[in-house]
């Protein structure tokens, strides 16, 4: 791993990997209680490889608000992390029930959170727009079927 | 400022992480709306706030937030204090309106975030 990474040592050496670095977490839907701690992980294995700080906290935004739609919005499914010499990845699959309109929901301040999830002070409309600002590469599909939110951080 | 000069100003009281009060700050926000914060937070930034819940703490967590100040006399929950000492984050209460707080920390020199 080249410049973004330092020479601190850790237990997880993704250069010693040649297929990268993979690990899958369940996201349960409704389960606010446990929210954050698949991102909370994901920032610790970044933490551990040595990745430049100001990515993880670009990575970190992006994966806790991939994860509270992932709870808020669906039926549950699984966020991926992956990484190889170049990028960190990041895919959300869920199994349902899809955005209806991908366009607005990209606008900031379109939300269809309920009003249990905005006292909690989150559903403002703002977590795709704000997933978008801090990747270098998002990819979104989805139909009633399922959603997959496919996400590129570059670490070169 | 450091979280020890700002807990200074605004009287706090510290819950936890009375040792990691010479972090600096670099700028301080006020809001209750967690993706508000998501969306415009930078690192060593303050977080002032009025909510009172576990997700608070998690997104100090994801932004680099070191320091939380609930206002109006706010608690922090047992759960709160444990995810705070596990992710490092100093958790502190004061009793100003979360306007006041604000004001008073604007007033000596801590910027917005921007």
């Amino acid at each position: 791993m080249r410049a973004a990474v330092s020479e601190r040592s850790s237990s997880l050496q993704i250069s010693a990997m040649p297929d990268g670095f993979k690990e899958n977490f369940t996201i349960a839907a409704g389960d606010f209680a446990s929210a954050g701690e698949a991102s909370a992980r994901i920032k610790s294995i970044l933490r551990m490889i040595g990745i430049d700080p100001a990515i993880i906290r670009r990575v970190s935004i992006a994966t806790y608000e991939a994860e509270l739609n992932m709870i808020i919005h669906s039926f549950g499914g699984e966020m991926t992390l992956s990484i190889d010499s170049d990028a960190i990845y990041i895919d959300c699959v869920d199994t349902g029930p899809g955005i209806e309109d991908i366009e607005m929901a990209m606008k900031e301040g379109f939300s269809t959170a309920s009003p249990d999830i905005q006292m909690m002070g989150f559903g403002a409309g703002m977590g795709l727009p704000n997933i978008k600002k801090n990747s270098d590469e998002m990819q979104i599909r989805s139909n009633p079927g399922g959603t997959h939110l496919h996400l590129k951080f570059y670490i070169t | 400022m450091t979280i020890a000069e700002a807990a200074a100003i605004l009287n706090c009281k510290t819950v936890c992480g009375a040792d990691k009060m010479d972090r600096p700050l670099s700028s301080a926000c006020g809001a209750d709306l967690m993706s508000d914060v998501l969306a415009f937070v930078k690192e060593n930034c303050l977080l002032l706030t009025g909510m009172v819940n576990a997700h608070v703490v998690r997104t100090a967590e994801m932004l680099d937030v070191p320091c939380i100040v609930f206002v109006r006399g706010k608690v922090p929950t047992q759960d709160m204090i444990e995810l705070a000492e596990q992710t490092g984050v100093t958790l502190l209460t004061c009793e100003y309106t979360l306007y006041e707080a604000c004001g008073r920390l604007y007033q000596n020199g801590l910027p917005p975030c921007r």
